[in-house]
């Protein structure tokens, strides 16, 4: 990773916390513009409450809070003049279920988002929505039905058209928490196609199970292990000669 | 004997029990059911619900004052009572920690188990003794506090229903909290709260206790709020307990028309609920 790129975000002694407990511990991590960022590790590893803590959602749950900083284009975004919910629309994010809202119509799922800065033009609505579907590679399949509820699709769809809702108000940063653990081998390859052409226009930060996965999409690669950042490096490097017995115990499976 | 005889004789015994159980349960409302047909069908004709009570002794008439008197009660509690209901709920199910929710909680299990004949002295009292005249808007006023604390609960209960993944997913989008909370955590429990709302409106349109101490009742056919008004339980309780035969007539039929309407509201929260699964279905 060329250090004279200014990074899309970046953590600094980012500790998260549930109480008492720090599940995420004293993590300085940078993430590039236009790369696709694979974090790994076990179960509880803490790599899902970093993910959350960099868009404030690790704040919503139950005795969340944390300690360090997270900078977005060099603002730290804990501070109190940044807003949460400006916060967000700059870093959306896609969860491991597929979470279309039950009771609005696909077209209206994908301009969720859009609703929020006040009434647009009908015409820029309806292009906004057609293009996020497209780069989402949903359309195809629902442009004859966008008016119909969004829970009839399939689990694959779905996931797609959260993609979509996501892209759609244009973050600069998309989070992907464990994006395909509910979808089957072929839905999971669309998700990772998509993730590899999305990063043209965004910075992602994708948390996986599937080391393959991370292989498949992703820059770099960082390794977590019970809440400290183990390794951080190009991906071919994690996977070819990592430099922490650790972290090479995880990726040829001997635990994990 | 062996032991599968045994086992087999067992689970018909439970089984028999538990049938058994279910007749008993259901078999005193059919009856009810069954002897308001009988009794009150014969004096249900058109007039009865378009025309005025007749004198005694005479035959015919209608109860068009209690229906419209019923109705505009329970209208006026329901847009008292659901709005707070509801509200109420969504606080309680969306900041459960708060003490304000736990406080709201106790006192809508305590209000849940109060005889309906104390909030109507409390209707009473607060506005019927201070006017010095029976009013239907007091009759509303009661009504709607025996509905908030049904409406309240069945509310939490159906937006605790509403997965926190979608609750996520739209902070996540750049919504704030109250608008997450109305958009798509109450839009997406809405026909679940409609169905306890409609149920609970049932349930109280039938309240005699509390009306007899605030709209009382009243001959003519009135729709002024401010004053006594006519409603059907009301009709039910004057003419069962009136001297004449034809009252009793007038009363079974009164009944009927009482279980008929709340019949319809039932049915019409079955439906709600069966289009909220269709709706899923897609």
């Amino acid at each position: 990773m060329a250090d004279d790129i200014q990074p899309r975000m970046r953590t600094r002694n980012l500790t998260a916390y549930y109480g008492t407990n720090a599940a995420v511990k004293a993590v300085t991590l940078q993430f590039a513009p236009n790369q696709v960022h694979a974090l790994i590790g076990p179960s509880g590893c803490g790599k899902s409450t970093f993910l959350r803590s960099l868009n404030r959602m690790h704040e919503m749950s139950v005795g969340g809070w944390i300690t360090g900083q997270v900078h977005l284009d060099n603002e730290n975004v804990y501070t109190p003049e940044v807003s949460v919910i400006q916060l967000r629309r700059r870093v959306g994010m896609v969860f491991q279920k597929p979470t279309p809202f039950p009771t609005k119509s696909i077209y209206d799922n994908v301009a969720a988002g859009l609703m929020l800065d006040g009434k647009r033009p009908r015409a820029e609505l309806d292009e906004i929505v057609e293009r996020s579907l497209r780069r989402a590679a949903l359309w195809d399949e629902v442009k004859d039905r966008l008016k119909t509820s969004a829970i009839a699709l399939s689990g694959g769809q779905q996931q797609r058209l959260c993609l979509a809702r996501t892209i759609a108000p244009e973050p600069e940063v998309i989070l992907l928490d464990e994006p395909t653990a509910s979808l089957d081998p072929q839905g999971t390859q669309r998700i990772e196609e998509l993730v590899f052409e999305l990063k043209r226009d965004f910075t992602i930060i994708i948390v996986t199970h599937n080391m393959q996965q991370a292989a498949r999409t992703s820059d770099t690669t960082t390794f977590f292990y019970l809440g400290a950042m183990i390794e951080h490096g190009p991906t071919s490097q994690i996977f070819t000669t990592p430099q922490n017995e650790q972290t090479e115990a995880y990726i040829t499976g001997r635990f994990g | 004997m062996n032991r599968r005889t045994i086992r087999r004789a067992r689970s018909n015994i439970m089984v028999g029990l538990m049938i058994g159980a279910v007749i008993v349960a259901v078999l005193p409302l059919l009856f009810i059911l069954g002897s308001l047909i009988l009794r009150g069908a014969s004096s249900l004709s058109v007039a009865f619900f378009t025309r005025m009570p007749v004198p005694a002794g005479e035959t015919g008439g209608g109860v068009l004052h209690a229906i419209v008197g019923t109705l505009l009660i329970v209208g006026v509690a329901a847009l008292m009572g659901v709005p707070i209901g509801m509200g109420a709920g969504l606080h309680a199910a969306e900041y459960p920690g708060s003490k304000l929710s736990w406080t709201a909680r106790f006192v809508a299990d305590v209000m849940n188990g109060t005889p309906s004949i104390v909030v109507g002295v409390f209707a009473y009292t607060l506005v019927v003794a201070p006017q010095k005249h029976y009013s239907a808007f007091a009759g509303s006023l009661a009504l709607a506090v025996l509905m908030v604390p049904m409406i309240m609960r069945s509310t939490e209960e159906l937006i605790k229903l509403v997965p926190n993944s979608l609750r996520e997913a739209a902070l996540a989008l750049g919504y704030a909290r109250w608008r997450t909370s109305l958009t798509i955590v109450l839009r997406t429990a809405l026909p679940g709260i409609v169905t306890g709302s409609l149920l609970a409106i049932a349930r109280v349109a039938g309240e005699t206790a509390p009306l007899l101490l605030t709209a009382l009742g009243n001959q003519y056919f009135s729709v002024d709020l401010n004053g006594p008004m006519e409603t059907l339980p009301h009709v039910v309780y004057k003419y069962a307990t009136g001297p004449y035969e034809e009252w009793h007539q007038f009363a079974w039929a009164a009944a009927l028309v009482l279980i008929m309407v709340v019949l319809v509201l039932s049915i019409a929260a079955r439906i709600a609920t069966r289009q909220r699964f269709g709706g899923a279905r897609g």
